[in-house]
């Protein structure tokens, strides 16, 4: 291992053409980079997404006892925890939580929350127009426009074919 | 390298370096620092330790100029001046337009040159410092920098409530502010070596195509290599010359590719290489991961653990090479890669 390292590095060293020297510069540095657990972080994010996913059904189960029917039930429960993801992000709770958690609280909605309420807590020293109004979206957007985007060609297509 | 007396011999030396005739004395260096770095390895050397970062400003940028401000009046203090004793002022940051920095010295009503060399500020202003009082253009000048985490985290990654995962190579930006004072004569009596800038070796740009802005280290790399091969080629000596080669922010990850490109080309500088970096936090209980980076990273290690050796006699000649990455978002955004820049002083102590 210790051998092949050197020989990438030789490579780089010697190499005289520029994109040749860069392109296995990137090669050695990819080699000698630590990388983050990849079975480790898939564990927390399926236990974190999964206690996200099971408090989500556990709302919607008390919504429904308390009387409200299924749609209403799982619109609650979208409520509920888009504010407990605001709250906590406020309180600089949910940041940790993500540390550890990574796709298990960013995949569901409250990852999209938390990501809408950081740079709206961020931004209002510089206002509410220009800071808090043009870079509320700033991390969300995309997710808004290709969101709408992808249903307008799915949209497309079902006319087309229907 | 010998203190050259004849007056017609040029200050030049080699392709990119200087060795000063009259070497700038530093006469007091001072760092001011947020809670995280007060809890590091040498937290209890740095000067003022505060632990709300926001220093009860309403903004980040505006709490980052109040570092760099204590710094400076730091800086004066311990030196026994005043901000009319002051020639010049060299300093910058990492924000656009430099505002840490000029909102934090307006006040102070020093001359000012405003500089960017992203975390090698330090040693460009040290550098730029040295040049103006060795050729007689200032009796004294002051170097400072400043970064804050929440600053920088806003300008090149993401608002600090957003819950996302760092990777390993990733660096954590020091908060707080770290300068000296240049002059071109010895100060007042201090215990310890008087300690003396002997010359410079100004970097390079060096690109080697990382595109990656969470892997800094791999990005500067290169252009601390660059800047040592040539700066002991243009001073004619070997690594070991100095106790220490102290690289600014490279981290674990680039200082030990730093050290892999510099032994291919013959150059071993494993036993004496250091990196702020990873002095200035400790990895394990501070989960810094990669180390810490930022322009205050070399400035408040060098002005609070570095200098303290060489007051102690500790040890008697480092270079000190601050690095740098020239990116920016938009650079970023735009596929562009990250170019490095690496400045070498030569700092010395004596008596």
């Amino acid at each position: 291992m210790a051998d092949k390292k050197k020989a990438d590095i030789g490579k780089v060293v010697r190499e005289k053409d520029p994109k040749r020297r860069n392109e296995n510069y990137n090669k050695y540095v990819k080699q000698v980079t630590p990388k983050n657990s990849l079975p480790k972080n898939m564990i927390a994010a399926f236990f974190v997404g999964g206690s996200i996913c099971t408090l989500g059904q556990i709302f919607i189960k008390y919504y429904m006892y308390m009387g409200a029917d299924e749609e209403m039930a799982k619109a609650y429960n979208t409520i509920t925890l888009v504010f407990l993801s605001v709250f906590f992000t406020g309180f600089g709770v949910y940041q940790k939580l993500a540390k550890f958690g990574g796709a298990g609280t960013l995949v569901p909605i409250t990852g999209f929350a938390n990501s809408v309420a950081a740079p709206a807590v961020e931004y209002k020293k510089e206002g509410h127009v220009f800071g808090i109004g043009v870079n509320i979206f700033s991390i969300a957007g995309p997710v808004i426009l290709y969101g709408i985007f992808s249903s307008w060609i799915l949209g497309l297509i079902y006319y087309i074919f229907s | 390298m010998s203190n050259v007396v004849n007056k017609e011999v040029s200050k030049m030396k080699g392709k990119q370096s200087i060795l000063f005739k009259n070497p700038p004395y530093i006469i007091a260096a001072s760092s001011v620092a947020g809670k995280k770095e007060g809890e590091g390895p040498f937290g209890h050397l740095i000067d003022t330790v505060h632990e709300d970062v926001l220093l009860g400003k309403d903004t980040w940028e505006e709490a980052e100029s109040e570092f760099m401000k204590e710094a400076v009046e730091k800086a004066l203090s311990k030196a026994e001046l005043k901000s009319e004793d002051i020639r010049y002022l060299l300093a910058g940051d990492l924000l656009g337009q430099l505002i840490a920095t000029s909102f934090g010295i307006a006040e102070l009503k020093i001359p000012f040159f405003g500089l960017f060399g992203a975390c090698s500020t330090i040693g460009e202003a040290m550098s730029l410092g040295a040049i103006l009082i060795d050729g007689n253009f200032a009796d004294k000048v002051i170097a400072v920098t400043s970064s804050h985490f929440a600053s920088a985290e806003k300008q090149f990654r993401f608002p600090l409530g957003y819950g996302n995962q760092r990777p390993y190579s990733a660096s954590w930006t020091v908060t707080g502010s770290g300068g000296v004072v240049l002059s071109n004569q010895k100060g007042k009596k201090i215990e310890g070596a008087t300690i003396r800038i002997r010359g410079i070796t100004v970097g390079k740009i060096v690109d080697y195509g990382i595109k990656d802005t969470m892997n800094m280290g791999a990005a500067m790399a290169p252009a601390a290599c660059d800047t040592i091969k040539v700066h002991l080629s243009d001073m004619g000596i070997e690594p070991t010359y100095y106790d220490k080669i102290i690289t600014g922010d490279l981290g674990y990850v680039g200082s030990d590719i730093l050290i892999d490109l510099l032994k291919e080309e013959n150059i071993d500088i494993s036993k004496n290489h250091m990196d702020c970096g990873k002095e200035i936090f400790d990895q394990e209980s501070q989960d810094t991961h990669a180390g810490g980076s930022g322009c205050a990273c070399a400035a408040i290690t060098f002005a609070s653990y570095v200098i303290k050796q060489l007051q102690d006699r500790k040890w008697k000649r480092v270079l000190l090479l601050p690095t740098g990455s020239l990116h920016s978002k938009v650079s970023y955004n735009e596929g562009n890669t990250m170019p490095g820049i690496a400045h070498g002083v030569v700092i010395e102590a004596e008596g």
